[in-house]
């Protein structure tokens, strides 16, 4: 083996044992279809892991599965340390709440004392560049402003797993650009192991350790894909998109199959 | 990419992207102005037929605003417009303020107990739609000619309006919400306080207010209707004493003043409070 094998990287690299640990998980929702087919999942401390699929491949549901709000039908879900982050598509902040009552009602609920929990909540609103916003009405927010606000939130709850469902999707481009930014800064910052729910190929390779390709109905993992590019990445980058060309042609063959019967 | 440049990058964004804001003021004048129009137009419209006997000879059929005016000055220096109002009020406040605390824990019990939903459901639905004033005879006879029977009978019409907006607001609750508050460990009483409560409040607030409209249309008929001397003057009082005296312009004074004490009560305590709550969370101004 090289020496470059061992040289330090710049980036969080996985730490000793996994965060996240999924064997044998299948879930079916009563007596419907399989939804999950034998997942087995290992996220080490500090990895960025994609899952990726087209509409169905159970994504979305084997990210409520390790979030605990979904029970698997058979397998076993071990997450370490607190109970991780969520966020989701639409930013789900509470619209009675301003953008620092958002977050402190998390610390709230975490058990923060009262005294602390304004300055915790201004820090976490410093963190995503939210620092003025603290007081404005969520509807009086711009949709990134909005994510960042949830992102603050899901860091209230000071697990060092965040999970986060297509969070994203419903931005314009030049704002979710900034946004992966912003992502992959703050993971470094905070050393976060992230599982990102997408079915964006170039998102994923984008900020990806690791992408997992799925098949759907049942959803199984299909392929594997290491991204070594080292970050920050761009997203117009040729390497990044010679892997999304490469794991976008996967991806659709996946999906062919499904027509093919 | 820097820091710096992202920082700078998000806070053109955010500055772009956010809502502009209207100015208040101008909302203010622009919502009172078209009210205020058509009540002149009724006031004149009303003259006009006074002036031309519309409705047959003005002192028997149909008096003046000025009439009624003078006559509303008239009851007013002998204090009983002032007792009227304060009896009724009293009577619509504190029957308000039992069917709220009644109507808020049945609308949870029906929220949280899917028998007991299932259950009552239908029969709160369907008391609704009766019109309270069909609870006087009953309330009369079981309760004897007192102000019981106003209690008994504002409850009736009002605890349903608001055990049906609570639980019409908790229904339409968006699912996201509860699992949010999952997410952030909020269970139990938690989930109740900080999430249900307050995301169902605006529905609530819509059943308080039709509530309060019950209250007072069921008070009103339950003091036209039981009459006695026990039982202090009220404005339904007031109306049928002015109709036992044939004197239409008492009765049109009555009638008017009971408009104005009901819409009052609306606009000065429930609208605001609905505005507020529905402009905090970015939901359409509703004007009133």
């Amino acid at each position: 083996m090289s020496v470059e094998a061992v040289k330090p990287t710049a980036e969080p690299r996985a730490g000793t044992g996994a965060l996240v640990s999924l064997k044998g998980v299948t879930k079916a929702f009563g007596r419907g279809p399989v939804i999950l087919d034998g997942i087995n999942l290992e996220i080490a401390e500090g990895e960025f892991v994609c899952l990726l699929g087209a509409s169905g491949c159970g994504k979305s549901t084997l990210l409520s599965i390790i979030a605990g709000l979904d029970e698997p039908t058979t397998g076993t879900v071990e997450v370490s340390g607190l109970r991780p982050g969520l966020m989701f598509q639409e930013p789900a902040l509470f619209p009675w709440l301003t953008a620092r009552q958002n977050v402190e009602l998390a610390l709230r609920l975490r058990g923060v004392k009262r005294a602390e929990r304004r300055a915790k909540a201004e820090e976490l609103l410093a963190l995503v560049h939210l620092r003025d916003a603290g007081d404005k009405r969520v509807h009086e927010l711009s949709g990134g402003m909005r994510q960042r606000v949830a992102m603050a939130r899901a860091f209230a709850q000071e697990s060092k797993v965040l999970l986060m469902d297509e969070p994203f999707a419903a931005l314009d481009a030049i704002t979710r650009d900034s946004l992966h930014d912003e992502l992959v800064r703050l993971r470094k910052e905070l050393g976060l192991t992230v599982v990102f729910v997408t079915h964006n190929v170039r998102e994923a390779v984008r900020l990806g350790d690791r992408v997992l390709l799925m098949s759907s109905r049942p959803g199984r993992v299909a392929r594997e894909y290491p991204i070594s590019i080292p970050q920050p990445r761009r997203i117009e980058a040729p390497e990044v998109a010679a892997r999304t060309l490469e794991i976008t042609d996967h991806l659709r063959e996946e999906i062919r199959r499904h027509g093919q019967h | 990419m820097a820091n710096t440049d992202l920082r700078s990058l998000e806070a053109g964004l955010d500055e772009l992207e956010r809502p502009a804001q209207r100015t208040r003021r101008r909302r203010t004048l622009a919502a009172l102005f078209p009210p205020l129009v058509a009540l002149a137009l009724a006031l004149l419209i009303w003259q006009l037929a006074a002036d031309n006997n519309w409705f047959g000879k003005r002192d028997e059929q149909l008096p003046s605003p000025g009439q009624t005016w003078t006559a509303a000055v008239d009851q007013w220096e002998q204090g009983r417009i002032q007792a009227a109002v304060l009896n009724s009020l009293i009577r619509g406040g504190q029957g308000f303020a039992a069917a709220l605390v009644i109507g808020t824990l049945l609308g949870l019990l029906m929220a949280k107990v899917r028998f007991v939903r299932a259950a009552l459901g239908p029969f709160v639905s369907g008391l609704q739609s009766l019109p309270s004033v069909a609870w006087v005879p009953a309330g009369i006879l079981w309760f004897g000619l007192g102000e019981a029977v106003m209690y008994f009978v504002i409850l009736m019409g009002a605890v349903p309006s608001i055990a049906n907006g609570l639980l019409a607001g908790i229904d339409q609750i968006p699912p996201l919400y509860g699992r949010v508050g999952r997410v952030l460990g909020a269970r139990g009483l938690d989930a109740m306080r900080f999430v249900t409560l307050p995301a169902a409040l605006p529905g609530y607030l819509a059943g308080l207010k039709q509530g309060w409209a019950f209250s007072w249309r069921s008070l009103m008929a339950a003091e036209l209707i039981a009459q006695s001397s026990s039982i202090g003057l009220g404005l339904g009082q007031y109306l049928d004493e002015g109709r036992q005296f044939s004197d239409i312009a008492i009765v049109v004074s009555g009638i008017a003043i009971i408009l104005a004490v009901g819409v009052g009560i609306e606009l000065l305590i429930f609208s605001p409070i609905e505005r507020r709550v529905l402009q905090r969370r970015g939901l359409g101004a509703v004007r009133s």
